[in-house]
């Protein structure tokens, strides 16, 4: 069953696209096998088919997605995010994902934060947080600790630094744990740079130009193949600073 | 009237396809058959009014804006058909209570605009990464005076024509989701127009298929 699947990796599918697996000859005494879909790939009774079109991708042993090139957000547990603060109701704050909708922050959800201790989060500050409630049914719901309390890097952040939207695929090879657009840029010159998994990048560096330099390069490097992107960090290394 | 239909391949102009051309829309398509062009955008899953949500699906709307003027009532009734195909394509009970806005500028019209708007809409759409259940294309037919059926008319033989048929065909069946009629046509001239349609539906999918591997083709390689 998963050869069927197999063949395809690394190919260009498109919605509609349907993988039927045919029941086992009741002879042979297969095992059943297990695969998991992610992203891009729904199961139809039973057959799974393709809802977004995109590159097919697979992670050993048997997880299968569709790798897709998307702008918009759609809000999913366990994800770290961006969120800028719109608004203060009472015990929450109303943040701006990118979403479909505000998601929720309580104010208790910072660490240290205890109902006299009140966390400095003003409108229109930016949080590092993580959603812990994202379905389609219920308003997404943001954290700034993980499960243990301590607050592992999330947030309030912001001071003096640039933010902007990239594609989520740009997001997701920042992210790779070996990621070569960022071990380039830190070549570069010395900043400080917040990932959003909604598209946004902060990025912060020791003078206004090198933040908006950075900033470019980024946008940029989005539509270059690896061996482009690496000659115009070395034209910026050697010829702009 | 005398029916004499010419089993012809069906001929298609030649069409071209850019994706992703826009920056702020989500997903954008510009679609061109022969002379005829139309450029989508697509936002979405975004906020909705509350007076416009439903609670169990997204709620799609759809503009079509004309070269020159306001739009009128032909481009709402071109903004219905386009908005039922569409409906019928995407998943949209995955994003309740959202919105999904699809906006087609009439760039320059020279015979089959519905057609066209429905595939640079079906382009659009994949481009924005919304989850389809299918694709789907559209195909303009006329039956001219002689009773010959031609596939994807220009403007000159849509107003030479004696009926105008649009058909929506989807990618999995190739069965018809939404069709446009226009004139008098016999049952059999109508079947005869369905079965020239979806063949010439085939060479727009494997058009589909073939721009969308070009766009990824980049990525890919990474």
């Amino acid at each position: 069953m998963i050869n069927c699947f197999k063949e395809k990796i690394g190919e260009v599918l498109l919605p509609g696209d349907v993988f039927t697996f045919e029941p086992p000859a009741p002879e042979t005494n297969l095992k059943p096998e297990k695969v998991v879909c992610g992203p891009g790939l729904r199961r139809d009774g039973d057959d799974v088919r393709v809802c977004k079109c995109g590159v097919l991708r697979h992670k050993t042993p048997n997880v299968f997605w569709i790798d897709s090139q998307q702008k918009r957000y759609v809000p999913v547990k366990g994800e770290t995010v961006i969120g800028v603060v719109t608004a203060k109701s009472g015990d929450i704050f109303k943040v701006d994902v990118g979403g479909s909708e505000l998601a929720s922050l309580s104010y208790l959800a910072f660490e240290g934060a205890t109902k006299r201790n009140r966390p400095n989060v003003q409108v229109g500050d930016l949080v590092f947080a993580q959603f812990i409630i994202a379905n389609k049914d219920m308003e997404p719901e943001l954290v700034c600790i993980d499960s243990c309390g301590r607050a592992n890097g999330m947030g309030v952040f912001g001071e003096g630094g640039f933010l902007f939207r990239v594609s989520l695929g740009l997001v997701r090879r920042l992210l790779a744990p070996q990621s070569e657009i960022v071990a380039d840029l830190s070549g570069l010159f010395p900043c400080e740079l917040v990932v959003g998994m909604n598209g946004r990048v902060w990025v912060k560096a020791k003078s206004t130009q090198q933040t908006l330099i950075l900033a470019n390069l980024l946008e940029s490097s989005e539509n270059m193949t690896a061996t482009q992107r690496q000659a115009l960090f070395r034209r910026v290394a050697d010829g702009a600073l | 009237m005398d029916l004499k239909v010419h089993e012809a391949s069906p001929a298609t102009r030649e069409f071209g396809c850019e994706q992703n051309l826009l920056s702020r829309p989500d997903g954008s398509a510009s679609f061109i058959q022969g002379n005829t062009n139309v450029l989508a955008a697509v936002y979405g899953p975004a906020e909705v009014k509350v007076s416009k949500e439903i609670y169990d699906r997204a709620t799609l709307e759809v503009l079509i804006q004309p070269k020159v003027g306001l739009p009128g009532v032909r481009e709402r009734a071109r903004e219905q058909c386009v908005r039922e195909t569409c409906e019928a394509a995407l998943l949209s009970s995955l994003h309740p209570r959202s919105s999904l806005t699809l906006i087609l500028q009439e760039i320059h019209d020279d015979g089959s605009l519905l057609a066209c708007c429905l595939n640079a809409a079906c382009m659009a759409l994949m481009d924005a990464g919304l989850p389809m259940s299918c694709l789907f294309c559209g195909i303009t037919c006329v039956i001219n005076m002689d009773g010959q059926i031609i596939i994807d008319p220009t403007l000159q033989q849509e107003k030479d024509s004696r009926a105008l048929m649009t058909f929506a065909i989807d990618s999995i069946d190739k069965r018809v989701m939404m069709s446009s009629t226009k004139g008098s046509i016999s049952v059999q001239e109508l079947q005869e127009a369905i079965a020239l349609s979806q063949r010439a539906s085939e060479r727009i999918f494997q058009f589909y298929r073939s721009s969308v591997c070009r766009r990824y083709s980049k990525t890919a390689a990474n």
